[in-house]
């Protein structure tokens, strides 16, 4: 038995987009214990509630997380609705339902690109990224912007897309999607990848359900749970299963999310056959009165905004659960035990956004 | 510009922003915006950096690991501030835990404004950041001190305004 010896991982790490710190014990190449340390990027947004009128809170709403900003502020504004009883015109939802779809394939893909680095193949990085700028694309000339849209206001949406352009998206998505199951075909074929990934990190099925794990990392494990099946928003019109793979390991979670690839394209071309013509939003007027927990499914699982109000202008409490922070747990049960070598690998795989869990 | 005689390496660090203008400095990297193809190559460690792509307004937990890699990056070098909240606090200005922009920890050399900075922008002002390496790497070369003085690169280079501007009051 070797000496134990404390290494600390990150906060500035070449791996992390993001800052977060790790103090690893070690015992020769094993890892006994993780333990963390977070705090680097809380800037205490929750608070400006109070002094932002609701509806222009949106936009920092948004930006409690540059990429899956999108869901964010719609998760937001569906909580307002929700006190205030607005009926969100039908097409303004599917329209949500669209950008979210959207926002999911960019996010995975940026997730594949960063767990590819994770292990050093830089190639499968710039190979996921570029796939994704195709996506980008689609977002900026739909929303206008690229991972920051303010597309989503309380009552509706601000843009419209129309029928002839979604048909064309679809189209288009049919090249992206051959350019994907390429691209998976090495996460979930390649002999070297598999080597890195399979048996890597397992989290099982009884430990995932009591540590509460969300998203993918929890669906990786085998448990069936993904909130697009309450059906929020246009949800309940669409078609969609939750994909499920029973691994526990890497290569799970990397499955579950090659596979939320494919059915976020399905959701989107269901989108555009169903999309009925109506407006795209309402007028809003008065101050939010009560409270709502509204839950909606992110890319990394599910996030729950709990709205409070008292009729005016500024909301009382606005409180965020992100997929992250439930994860963290989860991700400290996968890393003892391991080889230093695949800590960046296993950190990687929950697809960690510090941005969210600390807001 | 004129050229500079060395690939300059970046070094990018997170200091409490939203992700938003972290992901468009990665995207400048990869193949679409591709800098690399200049010899800039990001690298993790900033003793071999030049060019420090810094995001996000400080919080005090930040403080001192900004200053810290600052500290270590070897002269000539250069800060380059992404996005409205690097540059001045942003949309998250008046929340309790951010100090504001990132002048406030260490000195800035190059402004890139934006929420989120467009990764046309951010090599703008990488560009920009190159012309003041370049300066002092031949003030250290001929034995003069290093002057600072700002530069800043505006939102020009974007297709499409993105839609809520005039909406956000600040
Ligand atoms: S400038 Fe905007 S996009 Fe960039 S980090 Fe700040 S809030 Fe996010």
């Amino acid at each position: 038995m070797g000496k134990r010896i404390v290494v600390p991982f990150g906060p500035q790490h070449p791996v992390l987009p993001e800052p977060i710190h790790l103090d690893l014990v070690l015992e020769d190449e094993r890892v006994i214990e993780a333990i963390p340390s977070i705090g680097y990027i809380h800037r205490g947004l929750e608070s400006l509630v109070t002094k932002r009128d609701y509806k222009n809170y949106v936009f920092v709403a948004e930006r409690i997380c540059g990429i899956c900003s999108f869901i964010h502020s719609s998760g937001y504004c569906q909580g307002i609705e929700a006190v205030m009883e607005i009926d969100v015109p039908l097409r303004a939802q599917y329209l949500r339902v669209f950008w979210s779809e959207l926002s999911r394939m960019h996010s995975h893909l940026l997730w594949l690109g960063c767990y590819a680095d994770s292990f050093g193949f830089e190639n499968l990085f710039m190979n996921a990224w570029r796939i994704r700028e195709s996506v980008l694309d689609i977002m900026e000339e739909t929303s206008g912007g690229r991972v920051i849209q303010g597309s989503c206001k309380v009552g509706g949406v601000r843009r419209d897309v129309s029928n002839t352009r979604l048909r064309e998206i679809v189209r288009s998505l049919e090249t992206i999607e051959t350019q994907i199951t390429e691209l998976t075909e090495v996460f979930l074929n390649d002999s070297t990848v598999m080597h890195r990934t399979k048996g890597v990190g397992v989290l099982s099925e009884s430990d995932a359900w009591k540590l509460g794990a969300a998203g993918p990392t929890l669906r990786g494990s085998g448990i069936k749970s993904d909130i697009r099946t309450t059906g929020y928003g246009a949800y309940e019109f669409l078609k969609m299963k939750p994909v499920v793979h029973h691994g526990g390991d890497c290569y799970a979670r990397c499955m579950v999310r090659a596979d939320e690839l494919h059915s976020s394209i399905d959701l989107i071309r269901q989108v555009s056959d169903q999309i009925p013509d109506t407006e795209i939003e309402v007028k809003v007027t008065g101050g939010p009165n009560g409270e709502y927990f509204s839950r909606v499914e992110q890319p990394r699982g599910e996030a729950v905004h709990y709205v409070k109000g008292d009729g005016s202008k500024n909301l009382v409490r606005h409180r965020v659960r992100t997929p992250t922070c439930a994860n963290i747990p989860p991700l400290l049960t996968m890393l003892a035990g391991c080889d230093l070598s695949d800590v960046p690998v296993i950190v990687l795989s929950i697809d960690p956004c510090i941005s969210c869990t600390e807001r | 510009m004129s050229y500079i005689t060395k690939s300059p390496w970046i070094i990018h660090y997170d200091a409490s922003s939203c992700n938003g203008c972290d992901i468009e400095v990665l995207a400048s990297l990869t193949p679409l915006y591709d800098v690399e193809r200049f010899g800039i190559i990001n690298t993790g460690n900033p003793k071999h950096a030049d060019i420090f792509l810094i995001t996000g307004s400080v919080n005090e937990q930040n403080k001192e690991i900004v200053q810290n890699i600052y500290a270590q990056m070897p002269e000539p070098k250069v800060v380059v501030a992404i996005g409205i909240c690097a540059s001045s606090g942003g949309v998250f200005r008046e929340c309790y835990n951010v100090m504001g922009g990132v002048d406030k920890v260490i000195p800035v050399d190059v402004y890139v404004l934006g929420c989120a900075a467009r990764p046309e922008s951010i090599i703008d002002g990488v560009v920009k950041g190159l012309a003041v390496l370049e300066e002092r790497q031949t003030a250290l070369k001929e034995g003069r001190s290093i002057e600072r003085k700002v530069v800043e690169v505006n939102r020009s280079a974007g297709k499409a305004e993105s839609a809520n501007e005039s909406e956000v009051s600040l």
